[in-house]
């Protein structure tokens, strides 16, 4: 997996929210097909460098190749159309939408996206469910939304906000169960995490972020071994 | 049933007609306040000076284009709608993360400019504007006479506003603005351009209120105060109605057009004012207004 | 908090005090000599807007509340005052007195009924209410329509001192524009412009700090519509004419302009500011330019380039220099 050609790769990202400086410097990249997860505390930077792959955050300097091509210097709007998919923390339902609006609203940016009908397989709780106003919905269902939302553009590489947040561990279990599907469907992940159960049951390596870099990487296979010091690095 | 309230039936359903007239441009501007402000954050105080705009864009291009009354209700609101591009990409978009103040403020400069303007090259006096004749004619219904015009006032403007609450709630676009509306930054990160998106939403709700214009050229004289007389109105209007949905400025613009009409068969020196008392009433008994969420 | 900013502003306020003092001369020398230099009755012009824009600076400056509507206060209250002088034959202070309570119970009547909405809506509130103001001035018969009151006499001060003397009458509205300006500096300068500075900067903080929000509000803009009033009044008298234009929506227009032109929040930007404006005015007003255009065209230029105002631009510079940290106040 690591011999081929990256494709994502972030090398020395300082990113800032108006004048406070968050990203110090993150590097690390990404192989087709890979779960990777960004790990660390609460502030450590990981939505942040999200946002800012995504164009969110505007103010960042160093580099993010996708596919080999410079994206910082892309429009924000831009972004999404080489087929990446964003998927944000707290899942960003629209209230004003009902079920079936968000689903069809980020507009098709690649061939090869899912159908409803597949995606309704993979998540059954929203079939039948078009005309219910979006935030009506639980939480489970608004991030399996979050999640179907994206796959249908197309997208094959996703930006993953950590969603398993506040949700029952039985919802956790569908939603780990659905990304090894898209997983098998040969798409790229990037997690942000702080369930480590739920990140070691699905990702092929973990980056540790503190305070806006990259301090730790380790691979899944080598996880249980490394559980000291990755719990110094949590504070669990 | 000839009189009511000692009032003849036929004077009454007459200045009904004449309320519901206005009352159908109160819907049509505050429908386009609503859409900006819910968009833009936007109060559009310069939404008068482009009614007015519209007018003399239709009359502009009668008297030295050639074109028609049916052609000028697309030429007059494509022009105002390009100004409203202008205005928008020059200005307004250089406010929007200040305070709401600001760009109340700067759209009211834009208002005075362009009054200010009108006045200087057409002078102040109202210029007629010939009815068009396909509908010079009227029905008589019976219990009154109907002009053929003000009946297709109130159907175009209606028309316009159904088509334009279809589009907002029920069409793919109106799905991506009113998800604008709500989160700008996560609908720009699924690839859609929100900048382009507010321009052509600024341009299209002055651009109504450009049509608004064109429709009234035939029915009151275009002359350059005909905006900020109006526009005043519909403020009161959209503090009334609050500008929190579309069905809600396009109901209370006709109502309040209806109340006014109604005022001026009874008490008529009162007619002018009436949409204020109804304001000042509605400010002490429900302060948000009656659809309102204040933000 | 107070004690913080006190100690913060303590090197500056002496090293200040001098300059401050010396500049105080100056401009008083200036103001009582100008009508030796100037025609009388164009100063008494730009002190009546001075008196005004200070006044709504209380409400839009001092409190963050944008009126949209003063003009309601300032020409309301000079057709009282004409009509009191005129038809009633009430003497100067008498006729001046009706402006400003007539200004003073609408001030409170419009304030009470304009809080309850917030921001923009508190704007268009007050314009609808100064529109309905201005609507009773077209048709109610006292008022003279479109002609106005016309030929309103000058009368007397305290029955001695002749105001049909443009100078006297210059002398007169400079010593009630010092007292209105004093009242506005003491006001700003005591707990409750502090409180008022409070509301501004973050209403929700201050209400849950147990202060009455309403009330302080509502005290602030009918001190700014009585002020107001006041202005109106003296304007009607000086000019002898109450007209339709000083309860148009364009008036309330141009205070705010002044005052934001001059600087919001400032005490010393609206005077700038008025003075800019009339002068503008009064230089345009023969050379047969489009006013409204100009004026439109200075409103946008202002509100897109420099929001601080004038004096609030020069102000923030000097300090800037100074003190590099402290731009309140």
């Amino acid at each position: 997996m690591r011999e081929q050609q990256h494709l994502l790769e972030v090398s020395n990202l300082n990113g800032w929210y108006g004048e406070s400086h968050v990203l110090h410097g993150m590097t690390f990249n990404v192989g087709a097909g890979e779960i990777v997860t960004l790990l660390g505390r609460n502030g450590a930077g990981k939505t942040t460098t999200l946002r800012a792959i995504m164009g969110v955050v505007r103010k960042r300097r160093g580099a993010i190749t996708y596919k080999g091509s410079d994206i910082i210097s892309l429009p924000q709007h831009k972004v999404p159309w080489l087929g990446i998919g964003y998927v944000p923390e707290e899942r960003g339902i629209f209230a004003t939408l009902n079920v079936l609006e968000n689903l069809m609203l980020p507009p098709v940016t690649q061939s090869g996206g899912m159908g409803i009908d597949d995606i309704y397989q993979l998540f059954p709780n929203l079939r039948g469910r078009d005309q219910t106003p979006g935030t009506r919905l639980s939480g489970g269902e608004q991030q399996m939304l979050a999640i179907a939302r994206i796959l249908r553009t197309g997208a094959d590489f996703i930006l993953l906000d950590e969603p398993t947040e506040g949700l029952a561990p039985v919802i956790v279990e569908e939603i780990a169960a659905s990304l090894q599907v898209l997983k098998q469907r040969g798409l790229t992940i990037v997690l942000v995490e702080q369930n480590l159960r739920f990140a070691a049951s699905i990702a092929d390596r973990h980056y540790v972020v503190e305070q806006g870099v990259v301090v730790d990487e380790i691979a899944n296979e080598v996880l249980p071994a490394s559980m000291d010091r990755l719990n110094s690095y949590l504070g669990v | 049933m000839t009189e009511i309230f000692g009032v003849p039936f036929a004077v009454l359903l007459g200045q009904l007609l004449l309320g519901l007239i206005n009352g159908s441009f109160y819907a049509l501007l505050s429908l386009g306040l609503a859409i900006i402000f819910g968009m833009l954050n936007v109060i559009n105080f310069a939404h008068g000076a482009f009614y007015m705009l519209g007018g003399f864009a239709a009359l502009v291009a009668f008297n030295t284009l050639g074109i028609g009354y049916w052609p000028s209700l697309i030429v007059a609101p494509l022009a105002v709608g390009l100004i409203g591009v202008v205005v928008e990409k020059l200005l307004l978009r250089h406010l929007y993360k200040m305070d709401h103040l600001y760009s109340l403020l700067l759209t009211f400069g834009v208002a005075l400019m362009l009054e200010g303007l009108f006045r200087h090259l057409f002078g102040s006096a109202g210029k007629p504007y010939p009815l068009p004749e396909a509908l010079s004619g009227g029905i008589n219904l019976g219990f009154m006479f109907l002009p053929a015009y003000r009946a297709w006032v109130i159907v175009a403007s209606l028309g316009v506003c159904l088509v334009t609450w279809y589009a907002i709630e029920r069409t793919r676009l109106g799905a991506y603005l009113r998800a604008a509306t709500e989160n700008p930054s996560l609908v720009q990160a699924f690839g859609i351009n929100v900048p382009v998106m507010l321009t052509l939403t600024y341009a299209f709700c002055v651009g109504l209120a450009g049509f608004a214009g064109a429709l009234a050229a035939p029915l009151y004289q275009v002359s350059p105060g005909m905006g900020s007389n109006l526009i005043i109105i519909v403020f009161a209007v959209v503090v009334i109605g609050g500008m929190g949905s579309i069905i809600g400025a396009v109901v209370t613009g006709l109502s309040l057009g209806l109340i006014e009409g109604l005022t001026k068969v009874f008490v008529p020196s009162a007619s002018a004012i009436a949409v204020f008392l109804v304001m000042v009433a509605v400010l002490l008994l429900r302060p948000s207004g009656l659809f309102g969420r204040e933000r | 908090m107070t004690l913080l900013s006190a100690t913060a502003a303590a090197p500056t306020t002496r090293s200040f005090s001098t300059v401050r003092l010396f500049l105080l001369v100056a401009a008083a020398a200036v103001v009582l000599a100008a009508p030796l230099a100037i025609y009388p009755l164009f100063l008494v012009k730009i002190l009546c807007f001075i008196l005004f824009a200070s006044a709504l600076n209380i409400v839009l400056g001092f409190a963050g509340l944008l009126s949209f509507g003063h003009a309601a206060f300032f020409g309301g209250a000079a057709y009282i005052t004409a009509h009191a002088a005129k038809v009633w034959g009430l003497p100067f202070e008498l006729a001046v007195l009706a402006g400003v309570g007539f200004a003073t119970v609408l001030g409170l009547v419009f304030g009470a009924l304009a809080i309850r909405r917030h921001g923009i809506y508190f704007a268009m509130v007050t314009l609808a209410l100064a529109q309905m103001v201005y609507f009773l001035a077209v048709q109610l018969p006292f008022t003279g329509g479109e002609d106005g009151i016309q030929s309103v006499p000058h009368g007397t001060l305290l029955g001695i001192v002749d105001l049909g003397k443009s100078t006297s009458m210059y002398y007169v509205v400079l010593g009630f524009t010092a007292f209105g300006l004093f009242v506005i500096w003491r006001a700003i300068r005591s707990p409750f412009g502090h409180i008022l500075a409070a509301i501004r900067e973050n209403e929700q903080r201050a209400r849950s700090l147990g202060l009455n929000v309403e009330r302080y509000k509502l005290i602030a803009f009918t001190l700014s519509a009585a002020l107001s009033g006041l202005a109106g009044s003296l304007k009607a008298i000086a000019f002898q004419l109450a007209s339709l234009a000083d309860v148009t929506w364009h008036m309330s227009g141009e205070v705010i302009l002044m005052t934001l032109l001059g600087g919001m929040g400032t005490l010393i930007g609206p005077a700038v500011g008025a003075t800019f404006v009339v002068s503008m005015e009064h230089y345009l007003s023969t050379s047969g330019l489009p006013i409204t255009f100009i004026i439109g065209t200075v409103f946008v230029i202002c509100v897109m380039l420099f929001r601080r105002g004038i004096y609030g631009e020069i102000r923030a510079r000097l300090l800037a220099t100074r003190q590099p940290s402290d731009l309140g106040d």
